[in-house]
Protein backbone atom coordinates (compact mmCIF):
# COMPACT_ATOMS: atom_id res chain seq x y z
CA UNK A 1 0.00 0.00 0.00
CA UNK A 2 2.78 2.44 0.86
CA UNK A 3 4.61 1.57 -2.37
CA UNK A 4 1.45 2.37 -4.33
CA UNK A 5 0.96 5.60 -2.37
CA UNK A 6 4.50 6.68 -3.17
CA UNK A 7 4.02 5.88 -6.89
CA UNK A 8 0.82 7.94 -7.07
CA UNK A 9 2.20 10.87 -5.07
CA UNK A 10 5.35 11.01 -7.17
CA UNK A 11 3.33 10.85 -10.39
CA UNK A 12 0.90 13.57 -9.26
CA UNK A 13 3.68 15.89 -8.15
CA UNK A 14 5.56 15.31 -11.39
CA UNK A 15 2.34 16.14 -13.28
CA UNK A 16 2.05 19.40 -11.36
CA UNK A 17 5.68 20.32 -11.91
CA UNK A 18 5.40 19.68 -15.65
CA UNK A 19 1.98 21.32 -16.14
CA UNK A 20 2.69 24.25 -13.76
CA UNK A 21 -1.04 24.64 -13.12
CA UNK A 22 -0.43 25.14 -9.40
CA UNK A 23 2.30 27.69 -10.05
CA UNK A 24 0.51 29.60 -12.80
CA UNK A 25 -3.07 29.48 -11.51
CA UNK A 26 -3.47 28.35 -7.91
CA UNK A 27 -0.73 30.49 -6.33
CA UNK A 28 -1.75 33.71 -8.14
CA UNK A 29 -5.38 33.02 -7.20
CA UNK A 30 -4.43 32.57 -3.54
CA UNK A 31 -2.40 35.77 -3.47
CA UNK A 32 -5.21 37.62 -5.24
CA UNK A 33 -7.65 36.53 -2.53
CA UNK A 34 -5.28 37.95 0.11
CA UNK A 35 -4.95 41.22 -1.79
CA UNK A 36 -8.73 41.54 -2.18
CA UNK A 37 -9.24 40.96 1.55
CA UNK A 38 -6.65 43.67 2.19
CA UNK A 39 -8.48 46.08 -0.12
CA UNK A 40 -11.81 45.31 1.52
CA UNK A 41 -10.61 45.73 5.10
CA UNK A 42 -7.75 48.17 4.68
CA UNK A 43 -9.65 51.24 5.97
CA UNK A 44 -9.79 49.53 9.35
CA UNK A 45 -6.26 48.24 9.92
CA UNK A 46 -7.20 46.87 13.33
CA UNK A 47 -9.96 44.71 11.87
CA UNK A 48 -7.61 43.36 9.21
CA UNK A 49 -5.07 42.40 11.85
CA UNK A 50 -7.75 40.76 13.97
CA UNK A 51 -9.18 38.84 11.02
CA UNK A 52 -5.82 37.72 9.60
CA UNK A 53 -5.96 34.09 10.85
CA UNK A 54 -9.44 33.54 9.42
CA UNK A 55 -8.62 35.25 6.13
CA UNK A 56 -5.46 33.17 5.81
CA UNK A 57 -7.30 29.88 6.23
CA UNK A 58 -10.17 30.92 3.95
CA UNK A 59 -7.58 31.71 1.27
CA UNK A 60 -5.99 28.29 1.88
CA UNK A 61 -9.35 26.51 1.59
CA UNK A 62 -10.42 28.27 -1.60
CA UNK A 63 -7.05 27.76 -3.25
CA UNK A 64 -6.82 24.19 -1.97
CA UNK A 65 -10.12 23.41 -3.67
CA UNK A 66 -8.49 24.19 -7.00
CA UNK A 67 -5.63 21.81 -6.22
CA UNK A 68 -8.04 19.05 -5.18
CA UNK A 69 -10.19 19.45 -8.27
CA UNK A 70 -7.08 19.33 -10.39
CA UNK A 71 -5.95 16.17 -8.62
CA UNK A 72 -9.01 14.28 -9.87
CA UNK A 73 -9.43 16.08 -13.19
CA UNK A 74 -6.18 14.51 -14.42
CA UNK A 75 -7.56 11.05 -13.62
CA UNK A 76 -10.83 11.66 -15.46
CA UNK A 77 -9.16 12.33 -18.81
CA UNK A 78 -9.05 9.88 -21.71
CA UNK A 79 -9.58 6.53 -20.05
CA UNK A 80 -7.18 7.07 -17.16
CA UNK A 81 -9.78 6.10 -14.56
CA UNK A 82 -10.19 2.70 -16.21
CA UNK A 83 -6.42 2.34 -16.47
CA UNK A 84 -6.14 3.03 -12.74
CA UNK A 85 -8.80 0.40 -11.97
CA UNK A 86 -6.90 -2.13 -14.09
CA UNK A 87 -3.49 -1.16 -12.78
CA UNK A 88 -3.38 -3.41 -9.78
CA UNK A 89 -2.74 -0.44 -7.49
CA UNK A 90 -4.43 -0.82 -4.10
CA UNK A 91 -7.25 1.77 -3.75
CA UNK A 92 -6.04 2.68 -0.25
CA UNK A 93 -2.61 3.33 -1.75
CA UNK A 94 -4.13 5.56 -4.42
CA UNK A 95 -6.00 7.46 -1.71
CA UNK A 96 -2.91 7.96 0.44
CA UNK A 97 -0.81 8.95 -2.56
CA UNK A 98 -3.28 11.55 -3.75
CA UNK A 99 -3.65 12.83 -0.19
CA UNK A 100 0.12 13.17 0.13
CA UNK A 101 0.39 14.98 -3.18
CA UNK A 102 -2.39 17.43 -2.28
CA UNK A 103 -0.82 17.96 1.16
CA UNK A 104 2.58 18.82 -0.33
CA UNK A 105 0.96 21.32 -2.70
CA UNK A 106 -1.02 22.84 0.17
CA UNK A 107 2.10 23.16 2.33
CA UNK A 108 3.91 25.07 -0.42
CA UNK A 109 0.83 27.25 -0.90
CA UNK A 110 0.55 27.90 2.84
CA UNK A 111 4.18 28.98 3.05
CA UNK A 112 3.68 31.47 0.21
CA UNK A 113 0.45 32.72 1.77
CA UNK A 114 2.25 33.11 5.10
CA UNK A 115 4.78 35.39 3.42
CA UNK A 116 1.90 37.21 1.72
CA UNK A 117 0.11 37.77 5.04
CA UNK A 118 3.28 39.04 6.69
CA UNK A 119 3.95 41.47 3.85
CA UNK A 120 0.42 42.63 2.97
CA UNK A 121 -1.18 42.63 6.42
CA UNK A 122 1.93 43.54 8.40
CA UNK A 123 1.39 40.58 10.71
CA UNK A 124 4.22 39.89 13.13
CA UNK A 125 4.72 36.16 13.45
CA UNK A 126 4.90 34.71 16.96
CA UNK A 127 4.26 31.28 18.48
CA UNK A 128 6.17 29.42 15.77
CA UNK A 129 5.75 25.95 17.25
CA UNK A 130 1.97 26.22 17.45
CA UNK A 131 1.79 27.83 14.01
CA UNK A 132 3.80 25.01 12.44
CA UNK A 133 1.82 22.30 14.25
CA UNK A 134 -1.44 23.93 13.13
CA UNK A 135 -0.27 24.12 9.54
CA UNK A 136 0.79 20.46 9.49
CA UNK A 137 -2.35 19.12 11.16
CA UNK A 138 -4.80 21.38 9.31
CA UNK A 139 -3.14 20.47 6.02
CA UNK A 140 -3.53 16.79 6.85
CA UNK A 141 -7.19 17.33 7.73
CA UNK A 142 -7.95 19.30 4.55
CA UNK A 143 -6.15 16.90 2.25
CA UNK A 144 -7.54 13.69 3.79
CA UNK A 145 -11.13 14.94 3.60
CA UNK A 146 -10.59 16.69 0.26
CA UNK A 147 -9.25 13.56 -1.42
CA UNK A 148 -12.15 11.47 -0.17
CA UNK A 149 -14.76 13.96 -1.36
CA UNK A 150 -12.77 14.51 -4.54
CA UNK A 151 -13.35 10.92 -5.64
CA UNK A 152 -17.06 11.22 -4.79
CA UNK A 153 -17.39 14.12 -7.21
CA UNK A 154 -14.85 12.81 -9.75
CA UNK A 155 -17.19 10.87 -11.99
CA UNK A 156 -19.84 13.54 -12.22
CA UNK A 157 -20.16 16.18 -14.92
CA UNK A 158 -20.91 18.78 -12.24
CA UNK A 159 -17.77 17.95 -10.23
CA UNK A 160 -16.35 21.49 -10.42
CA UNK A 161 -19.34 22.94 -8.60
CA UNK A 162 -20.22 19.89 -6.51
CA UNK A 163 -16.87 19.51 -4.75
CA UNK A 164 -16.96 22.93 -3.02
CA UNK A 165 -20.59 22.33 -2.04
CA UNK A 166 -19.70 18.99 -0.46
CA UNK A 167 -16.35 19.87 1.00
CA UNK A 168 -16.61 23.37 2.43
CA UNK A 169 -19.27 22.50 5.05
CA UNK A 170 -17.30 19.40 6.02
CA UNK A 171 -14.14 21.46 6.47
CA UNK A 172 -15.85 24.09 8.63
CA UNK A 173 -14.50 22.52 11.86
CA UNK A 174 -10.97 22.63 10.41
CA UNK A 175 -11.42 26.28 9.43
CA UNK A 176 -12.59 27.12 12.96
CA UNK A 177 -9.86 25.07 14.65
CA UNK A 178 -7.02 26.38 12.50
CA UNK A 179 -8.22 29.97 12.89
CA UNK A 180 -8.49 29.68 16.68
CA UNK A 181 -5.07 28.03 16.93
CA UNK A 182 -3.50 30.78 14.78
CA UNK A 183 -5.20 33.46 16.89
CA UNK A 184 -3.78 31.88 20.03
CA UNK A 185 -0.29 31.67 18.53
CA UNK A 186 -0.30 35.25 17.24
CA UNK A 187 -1.74 36.67 20.48
CA UNK A 188 0.93 34.98 22.59
CA UNK A 189 -1.40 32.52 24.35
CA UNK A 190 -0.38 29.23 22.71
CA UNK A 191 -1.91 27.07 25.44
CA UNK A 192 -5.35 28.05 24.13
CA UNK A 193 -4.42 26.80 20.66
CA UNK A 194 -3.25 23.26 21.34
CA UNK A 195 -6.73 21.79 22.04
CA UNK A 196 -7.74 22.93 18.55
CA UNK A 197 -4.71 21.17 17.10
CA UNK A 198 -5.83 18.03 18.93
CA UNK A 199 -9.34 18.36 17.50
CA UNK A 200 -8.00 18.69 13.97
CA UNK A 201 -5.76 15.66 14.52
CA UNK A 202 -8.81 13.57 15.38
CA UNK A 203 -10.58 14.93 12.28
CA UNK A 204 -7.62 13.97 10.07
CA UNK A 205 -7.36 10.52 11.65
CA UNK A 206 -11.07 9.84 11.08
CA UNK A 207 -10.78 10.80 7.41
CA UNK A 208 -7.62 8.75 6.88
CA UNK A 209 -9.43 5.66 8.14
CA UNK A 210 -12.56 6.51 6.11
CA UNK A 211 -10.42 7.06 3.02
CA UNK A 212 -8.44 3.84 3.37
CA UNK A 213 -11.62 1.78 3.58
CA UNK A 214 -13.97 3.90 1.48
CA UNK A 215 -11.87 5.06 -1.43
CA UNK A 216 -12.05 1.74 -3.32
CA UNK A 217 -15.85 1.46 -3.44
CA UNK A 218 -16.14 5.16 -4.23
CA UNK A 219 -13.62 4.84 -7.07
CA UNK A 220 -15.70 1.98 -8.50
CA UNK A 221 -18.73 4.27 -8.63
CA UNK A 222 -16.89 7.29 -10.04
CA UNK B 1 -16.37 -18.88 -3.75
CA UNK B 2 -14.52 -21.09 -6.21
CA UNK B 3 -16.26 -21.30 -9.58
CA UNK B 4 -17.07 -24.63 -11.20
CA UNK B 5 -14.26 -25.00 -13.67
CA UNK B 6 -15.53 -25.55 -17.21
CA UNK B 7 -13.46 -27.33 -19.80
CA UNK B 8 -13.04 -26.31 -23.39
CA UNK B 9 -12.75 -28.23 -26.65
CA UNK B 10 -9.08 -28.76 -25.90
CA UNK B 11 -9.95 -30.30 -22.56
CA UNK B 12 -8.24 -27.54 -20.60
CA UNK B 13 -9.79 -24.78 -18.55
CA UNK B 14 -10.67 -21.94 -20.92
CA UNK B 15 -9.29 -18.48 -20.27
CA UNK B 16 -12.74 -17.04 -20.97
CA UNK B 17 -15.98 -18.88 -20.30
CA UNK B 18 -19.26 -17.05 -20.79
CA UNK B 19 -22.72 -18.60 -20.77
CA UNK B 20 -25.74 -16.38 -21.20
CA UNK B 21 -23.73 -13.42 -19.94
CA UNK B 22 -25.79 -10.27 -19.57
CA UNK B 23 -24.37 -6.80 -18.97
CA UNK B 24 -26.53 -3.74 -18.55
CA UNK B 25 -25.56 -0.19 -19.39
CA UNK B 26 -28.23 1.60 -17.41
CA UNK B 27 -31.29 -0.42 -18.33
CA UNK B 28 -30.04 -1.31 -21.81
CA UNK B 29 -28.72 -4.87 -22.17
CA UNK B 30 -25.48 -4.17 -24.06
CA UNK B 31 -24.73 -7.88 -23.69
CA UNK B 32 -27.94 -9.88 -23.90
CA UNK B 33 -26.77 -13.43 -23.22
CA UNK B 34 -23.33 -14.00 -24.71
CA UNK B 35 -21.87 -17.51 -24.95
CA UNK B 36 -18.13 -17.66 -25.50
CA UNK B 37 -15.21 -19.96 -24.73
CA UNK B 38 -11.65 -18.92 -25.47
CA UNK B 39 -8.67 -21.20 -24.90
CA UNK B 40 -5.19 -20.15 -23.86
CA UNK B 41 -2.89 -18.84 -26.63
CA UNK B 42 -5.80 -18.22 -28.98
CA UNK B 43 -6.31 -15.02 -30.96
CA UNK B 44 -10.01 -14.26 -31.23
CA UNK B 45 -11.49 -11.58 -33.44
CA UNK B 46 -14.74 -9.95 -32.37
CA UNK B 47 -16.59 -8.47 -35.27
CA UNK B 48 -19.94 -6.82 -35.61
CA UNK B 49 -21.62 -3.58 -36.46
CA UNK B 50 -21.32 -0.50 -34.29
CA UNK B 51 -23.33 -1.06 -31.13
CA UNK B 52 -23.15 -4.83 -31.41
CA UNK B 53 -21.56 -5.06 -27.97
CA UNK B 54 -17.86 -5.53 -28.80
CA UNK B 55 -16.55 -2.80 -26.55
CA UNK B 56 -18.89 -3.74 -23.71
CA UNK B 57 -17.79 -7.37 -23.99
CA UNK B 58 -14.12 -6.41 -23.80
CA UNK B 59 -14.78 -4.13 -20.81
CA UNK B 60 -16.83 -6.83 -19.11
CA UNK B 61 -14.01 -9.34 -19.58
CA UNK B 62 -11.65 -6.81 -18.00
CA UNK B 63 -13.92 -6.62 -14.96
CA UNK B 64 -14.94 -3.04 -15.65
CA UNK B 65 -18.60 -3.72 -16.51
CA UNK B 66 -20.63 -5.89 -14.13
CA UNK B 67 -22.19 -9.10 -15.38
CA UNK B 68 -25.75 -9.09 -14.10
CA UNK B 69 -26.85 -12.56 -15.22
CA UNK B 70 -25.38 -15.77 -16.64
CA UNK B 71 -21.93 -17.26 -16.13
CA UNK B 72 -18.71 -15.30 -16.59
CA UNK B 73 -15.37 -16.83 -15.66
CA UNK B 74 -12.15 -15.15 -16.78
CA UNK B 75 -8.73 -16.57 -15.91
CA UNK B 76 -10.45 -18.76 -13.34
CA UNK B 77 -12.14 -15.83 -11.61
CA UNK B 78 -15.93 -15.71 -11.40
CA UNK B 79 -16.72 -12.16 -12.45
CA UNK B 80 -20.16 -12.29 -10.84
CA UNK B 81 -18.46 -12.78 -7.47
CA UNK B 82 -15.27 -10.76 -7.84
CA UNK B 83 -14.50 -8.34 -10.66
CA UNK B 84 -11.44 -6.77 -9.05
CA UNK B 85 -8.99 -9.62 -8.77
CA UNK B 86 -8.89 -10.34 -12.51
CA UNK B 87 -8.07 -6.77 -13.47
CA UNK B 88 -4.33 -6.72 -12.92
CA UNK B 89 -4.01 -9.89 -15.03
CA UNK B 90 -5.61 -8.40 -18.14
CA UNK B 91 -4.41 -5.65 -20.45
CA UNK B 92 -7.07 -3.50 -22.07
CA UNK B 93 -6.32 -1.28 -25.02
CA UNK B 94 -9.42 0.88 -25.08
CA UNK B 95 -10.60 3.85 -27.11
CA UNK B 96 -9.18 6.20 -24.47
CA UNK B 97 -5.42 6.22 -24.28
CA UNK B 98 -5.22 5.83 -20.51
CA UNK B 99 -2.27 8.24 -20.55
CA UNK B 100 -1.46 11.48 -18.75
CA UNK B 101 -1.07 14.20 -21.36
CA UNK B 102 1.35 16.31 -19.32
CA UNK B 103 3.73 13.45 -18.59
CA UNK B 104 6.31 12.29 -21.09
CA UNK B 105 6.07 9.00 -22.95
CA UNK B 106 8.75 7.49 -20.70
CA UNK B 107 7.08 8.74 -17.52
CA UNK B 108 3.75 7.25 -18.58
CA UNK B 109 5.17 3.87 -19.54
CA UNK B 110 7.30 3.68 -16.39
CA UNK B 111 4.40 4.68 -14.13
CA UNK B 112 1.97 2.09 -15.51
CA UNK B 113 4.69 -0.56 -15.54
CA UNK B 114 5.58 -0.01 -11.88
CA UNK B 115 1.88 0.21 -11.00
CA UNK B 116 1.43 -3.28 -12.43
CA UNK B 117 4.27 -4.60 -10.30
CA UNK B 118 6.65 -5.03 -13.25
CA UNK B 119 10.18 -3.62 -13.32
CA UNK B 120 11.64 -0.64 -15.17
CA UNK B 121 13.52 -2.93 -17.56
CA UNK B 122 10.10 -4.07 -18.85
CA UNK B 123 9.16 -0.45 -19.53
CA UNK B 124 12.39 0.22 -21.40
CA UNK B 125 12.10 -2.88 -23.57
CA UNK B 126 8.43 -2.08 -24.31
CA UNK B 127 9.38 1.40 -25.48
CA UNK B 128 12.13 0.01 -27.69
CA UNK B 129 9.70 -2.54 -29.13
CA UNK B 130 7.20 0.19 -30.02
CA UNK B 131 9.84 2.58 -31.37
CA UNK B 132 9.34 5.04 -28.52
CA UNK B 133 12.90 5.14 -27.28
CA UNK B 134 15.24 8.00 -28.09
CA UNK B 135 13.83 11.40 -28.98
CA UNK B 136 10.17 10.50 -28.46
CA UNK B 137 10.59 9.21 -24.94
CA UNK B 138 10.90 12.69 -23.43
CA UNK B 139 8.02 14.25 -25.37
CA UNK B 140 4.78 14.99 -23.50
CA UNK B 141 1.98 12.66 -24.55
CA UNK B 142 -0.22 15.68 -25.24
CA UNK B 143 2.11 16.64 -28.08
CA UNK B 144 2.05 13.25 -29.79
CA UNK B 145 0.10 12.25 -32.88
CA UNK B 146 -2.80 9.83 -32.51
CA UNK B 147 -0.67 6.96 -33.77
CA UNK B 148 2.17 7.75 -31.37
CA UNK B 149 -0.28 7.84 -28.47
CA UNK B 150 -1.61 4.47 -29.55
CA UNK B 151 1.93 3.11 -29.57
CA UNK B 152 2.47 4.52 -26.07
CA UNK B 153 -0.70 2.84 -24.82
CA UNK B 154 0.47 -0.41 -26.35
CA UNK B 155 3.87 -0.04 -24.70
CA UNK B 156 2.12 0.38 -21.34
CA UNK B 157 0.10 -2.75 -22.05
CA UNK B 158 2.95 -5.04 -23.07
CA UNK B 159 5.16 -3.87 -20.19
CA UNK B 160 2.48 -5.19 -17.81
CA UNK B 161 2.83 -8.69 -19.33
CA UNK B 162 -0.90 -9.47 -19.11
CA UNK B 163 -2.23 -13.00 -19.45
CA UNK B 164 -5.27 -11.83 -21.39
CA UNK B 165 -5.01 -9.03 -23.97
CA UNK B 166 -8.22 -7.18 -24.76
CA UNK B 167 -7.68 -4.93 -27.75
CA UNK B 168 -10.42 -2.56 -28.86
CA UNK B 169 -9.63 -1.40 -32.39
CA UNK B 170 -5.87 -1.83 -31.96
CA UNK B 171 -5.14 -0.79 -35.55
CA UNK B 172 -7.07 2.47 -35.35
CA UNK B 173 -4.98 5.58 -35.90
CA UNK B 174 -1.84 3.67 -36.85
CA UNK B 175 0.09 3.79 -40.11
CA UNK B 176 0.99 0.59 -41.95
CA UNK B 177 4.22 0.17 -40.06
CA UNK B 178 2.38 0.60 -36.76
CA UNK B 179 -0.28 -1.90 -37.76
CA UNK B 180 2.41 -4.42 -38.66
CA UNK B 181 3.97 -3.89 -35.24
CA UNK B 182 0.60 -4.54 -33.57
CA UNK B 183 0.14 -7.78 -35.51
CA UNK B 184 3.65 -8.89 -34.62
CA UNK B 185 3.06 -8.10 -30.94
CA UNK B 186 -0.17 -10.06 -30.92
CA UNK B 187 1.39 -13.11 -32.56
CA UNK B 188 4.39 -13.01 -30.22
CA UNK B 189 2.15 -12.65 -27.18
CA UNK B 190 0.07 -15.65 -28.21
CA UNK B 191 3.24 -17.67 -28.84
CA UNK B 192 4.45 -16.71 -25.37
CA UNK B 193 1.24 -18.05 -23.79
CA UNK B 194 -1.08 -15.06 -23.67
CA UNK B 195 -4.63 -15.05 -24.98
CA UNK B 196 -5.82 -12.22 -27.20
CA UNK B 197 -9.32 -11.00 -27.91
CA UNK B 198 -9.54 -8.08 -30.28
CA UNK B 199 -12.18 -6.13 -32.08
CA UNK B 200 -11.40 -4.47 -35.36
CA UNK B 201 -13.10 -2.94 -38.34
CA UNK B 202 -9.95 -3.70 -40.36
CA UNK B 203 -11.29 -7.12 -41.18
CA UNK B 204 -8.77 -8.13 -43.87
CA UNK B 205 -5.88 -7.62 -41.52
CA UNK B 206 -7.66 -8.92 -38.41
CA UNK B 207 -8.95 -12.10 -40.06
CA UNK B 208 -5.39 -12.97 -41.09
CA UNK B 209 -4.34 -12.50 -37.49
CA UNK B 210 -7.15 -14.42 -35.81
CA UNK B 211 -7.44 -18.11 -34.95
CA UNK B 212 -11.16 -17.72 -34.34
CA UNK B 213 -13.85 -15.23 -35.29
CA UNK B 214 -16.84 -14.36 -33.18
CA UNK B 215 -19.59 -12.23 -34.64
CA UNK B 216 -21.61 -10.14 -32.24
CA UNK B 217 -25.02 -8.74 -33.05
CA UNK B 218 -27.59 -7.24 -30.72
CA UNK B 219 -25.50 -8.09 -27.68
CA UNK B 220 -25.25 -11.82 -28.41
CA UNK B 221 -22.68 -14.03 -30.14
CA UNK B 222 -24.03 -15.21 -33.48
CA UNK B 223 -23.56 -18.58 -35.12
CA UNK B 224 -19.81 -18.55 -35.67
CA UNK B 225 -19.04 -17.96 -31.97
CA UNK B 226 -16.35 -19.85 -30.11
CA UNK B 227 -18.90 -21.33 -27.71
CA UNK B 228 -18.99 -24.75 -29.21
CA UNK B 229 -19.66 -23.26 -32.61
CA UNK B 230 -17.23 -23.42 -35.49
CA UNK B 231 -15.48 -20.13 -35.21
CA UNK B 232 -12.14 -21.46 -36.34
CA UNK B 233 -10.46 -19.75 -39.21
CA UNK B 234 -9.21 -22.08 -41.86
Amino acid sequence: MLHDAWLIARKDLKLEIRSRVALNQVVPFALLVLVLFAFALDPDRGLLEKATPGLYWIAVLFSGLLAMQRSFAVEAADGVTDALRLSGLVPAGIYLGKTLSVAVQLLVLEMLLGVGVAVLYGTSITGWLLLLATIVVATAAISTAGTLFGVVAAGLRVRETLLPLLLLPVLAPVLIGATRAFEAALSGTPSEGWPWVGLMSVFAAVYVVAGIFGFGPLMEES
Amino acid sequence: MEPDHPTSRSGTEPVVHLRGAVALLGRFPALAGVDLDVDRRRIVLLRGANGAGKTTLLRALAGLVPISAGEAIVLGVDLRVDRQSVRHRVGLLAHGTGLYDELSVADNVRFWTLAAGAVLADAESAMIRLGLDGRLSDVSVGRLSTGQRRRTSLACLIARRPELWLLDEPHAGLDKEGRDVVDELVRDAAAAGATIILSSHELDRAIDLADEIVTLGGGVALDDSGAGGDGHVA
